[in-house]
């Protein structure tokens, strides 16, 4: 049993100077049997888990992670939650995580700052205009928060903006959906690997699947750095490298893996108290509780697994947030990094069952998962517990290629893709 | 940022170009008695292998010209570069 994080608590351990707190985890051999394997402990993975033990009472879980927890695309996002997606589908997979980050510190019992401060879309062109008052309707009818504002509003807004005629992406309007923000990454992954560990999750980092056994059509294991591990249900959430688990059971998915870049700036005094995306210049700022500014950048347009990007990117990405935010042209860039994305032609996620009988796949958030998280786990182990996908995530399934029925979000979910 | 050497240009930035994907896949000869599944295999499946790869690239903000890459994606060194055409190096 945990200890409940609580303000008492924090007295209690200030007397021994910290240093007795409960360990969060535990860090566990792997069993030679699991009920369900999860491939990957990121946000989605842990989550994954987390919601298999809880809503669908299955015990004997292991999340497998090559590296340690959280220190994949969890640890190298922009933090960015919003749910202002335009087509049903993508709505509802969206919406449905909102709403579970809206009580997911009490939940968790773990403080994962979750912020509603808002997040505003600007339009640049008469396309952006059009596209985004379509977009405000369709939220607005399916319950989803948004506004559209003029550039009067949006400088009210957000003072800092330059909303000058004469600039080269002049600000003609924007869209606000207010129940967004952004959350503590890392926060998240330890939460749930937190609460998946005290359900008897088995939470086993340090170890790289090297193959997956299948027998005809169906899975059997995994082989991995510490010894085969014997499973007859694999649950995939490896983000970047989804392919290359992929390509180890013999599947092939329509999946290509890019660099992303973000970059945060030195600490400064509050000076941006929300979100601002700019879908036609490929820049989005927020800034961080430490008070960096938090910059996500666009995609290379390569196939790369170096977590590096490409200088060019980083530097038309800066050039339009000077542009926007004049008052950001002193600052000093502290860090810039790169995290390698898997994105699918349609730009939406795959959460599915596969032809493998076992073997589902959580994979395709390309840009955008972060804000996902809790929905993402929640549908998955629905998926893998039922054999069958929910209702929310039905339309999100692999066989949409086949089939022709895609969720084509690109350049509709107002984001830098 | 790497450099790239175009084979009709020379060394340029990586930024003059464009990525094409991967190689080599060959269009359908009979496209009407494609099933469903050959479609989805060759309009959307991919390799995107962490390793050597085949890639299409196209040297837009030059001679604008299509060539064949083979990369590692895990480091992004280039191993070799040919032509539209030309047989892909076996070594």
């Amino acid at each position: 049993m945990k200890n409940k994080y609580s303000i008492i608590s924090l007295i209690k351990n200030s007397f021994s100077y910290h240093e007795n707190w409960q360990k969060a985890w535990s860090d566990p051999e792997p069993k030679k049997v699991y009920d369900v394997i999860i491939v990957g402990g990121g946000g989605h993975g842990l989550a994954t888990a987390y919601y298999l033990a809880k809503k669908h009472n299955i015990k004997n879980i292991a999340v497998i992670e090559k590296g340690w927890i959280g220190g994949g695309n969890t640890g190298r996002n922009t933090t960015i939650i919003r749910s202002n997606y335009l087509w049903d589908a993508s709505a509802g997979l969206y919406d449905h995580a909102l709403k579970i980050w809206e009580k997911l510190s009490q939940e968790l019992n773990y403080n994962v700052m979750f912020s509603q401060r808002g997040v505003m879309n600007l339009a640049h062109n008469l396309q952006d205009v059009r596209d985004l008052k379509r977009r405000t309707h369709a939220n607005r009818l399916n319950g989803i928060d948004a506004v559209y504002l003029n550039p009067e509003q949006v400088k009210k807004f957000c003072p800092i903006i330059n909303t000058s005629s004469d600039i080269r992406y002049p600000v003609l309007g924007g869209t606000l959906q207010r129940r967004a923000g952004t959350a503590r990454h890392d926060a998240v992954a330890w939460g749930y690997a937190r609460g998946a560990d005290e359900m008897g999750v088995d939470i086993i980092q340090n170890c790289e699947v090297k193959g997956i056994k299948r027998n005809g059509d169906s899975v059997e294991g995994v082989e991995t750095t510490k010894g085969f591990i014997k499973t007859k249900k694999i649950g995939v959430v490896a983000a970047g490298h989804s392919s290359v688990i992929a390509n180890m059971a013999g599947l092939k998915l329509p999946l290509e893996s890019k660099p992303l870049q973000a970059l945060v700036s030195e600490p400064v005094k509050p000076i941006i108290d929300t979100v601002v995306m700019s879908n036609a210049v490929h820049a989005y700022v927020s800034q961080s509780d430490k008070g960096e500014l938090v910059i996500g950048a666009g995609t290379d347009d390569y196939v790369s697994y170096s977590q590096k990007g490409s200088h060019d990117i980083v530097e038309g990405t800066l050039n339009a947030i000077l542009e926007l935010y004049p008052i950001f042209s002193r600052m000093r860039m502290l860090r810039q990094w790169g995290g390698i994305v898997d994105i699918c032609p349609d730009a939406s996620p795959i959460v599915s069952k596969t032809p493998i009988k076992g073997l589902y796949f959580n994979c395709g958030w390309g840009t955008g998962g972060f804000k996902a998280t809790p929905g993402s786990g929640d549908l998955f182990a629905h998926t893998i517990a039922n054999d069958e996908p929910h209702k929310l995530n039905a339309a999100f399934n692999l066989n949409r290629f086949v089939s022709g029925d895609l969720v084509d979000e690109h350049g509709a979910a107002a984001v830098a893709h | 940022m790497f450099l790239i050497h175009c084979p009709y240009c020379g060394e340029r930035e990586q930024s003059e170009f464009k990525a094409g994907g991967e190689a080599h896949i060959v269009r359908p000869k009979q496209p009407t008695e494609l099933s469903d599944d050959q479609w989805a295999e060759y309009l959307f499946m991919r390799k995107n292998i962490k390793g050597v790869q085949f890639e299409r690239w196209v040297h837009t903000h030059g001679c604008r010209k299509w060539f064949n890459m083979v990369r590692d994606t895990s480091n992004d060194e280039i191993k070799a570069i040919y032509k539209m055409g030309e047989k892909p190096p076996t070594k």
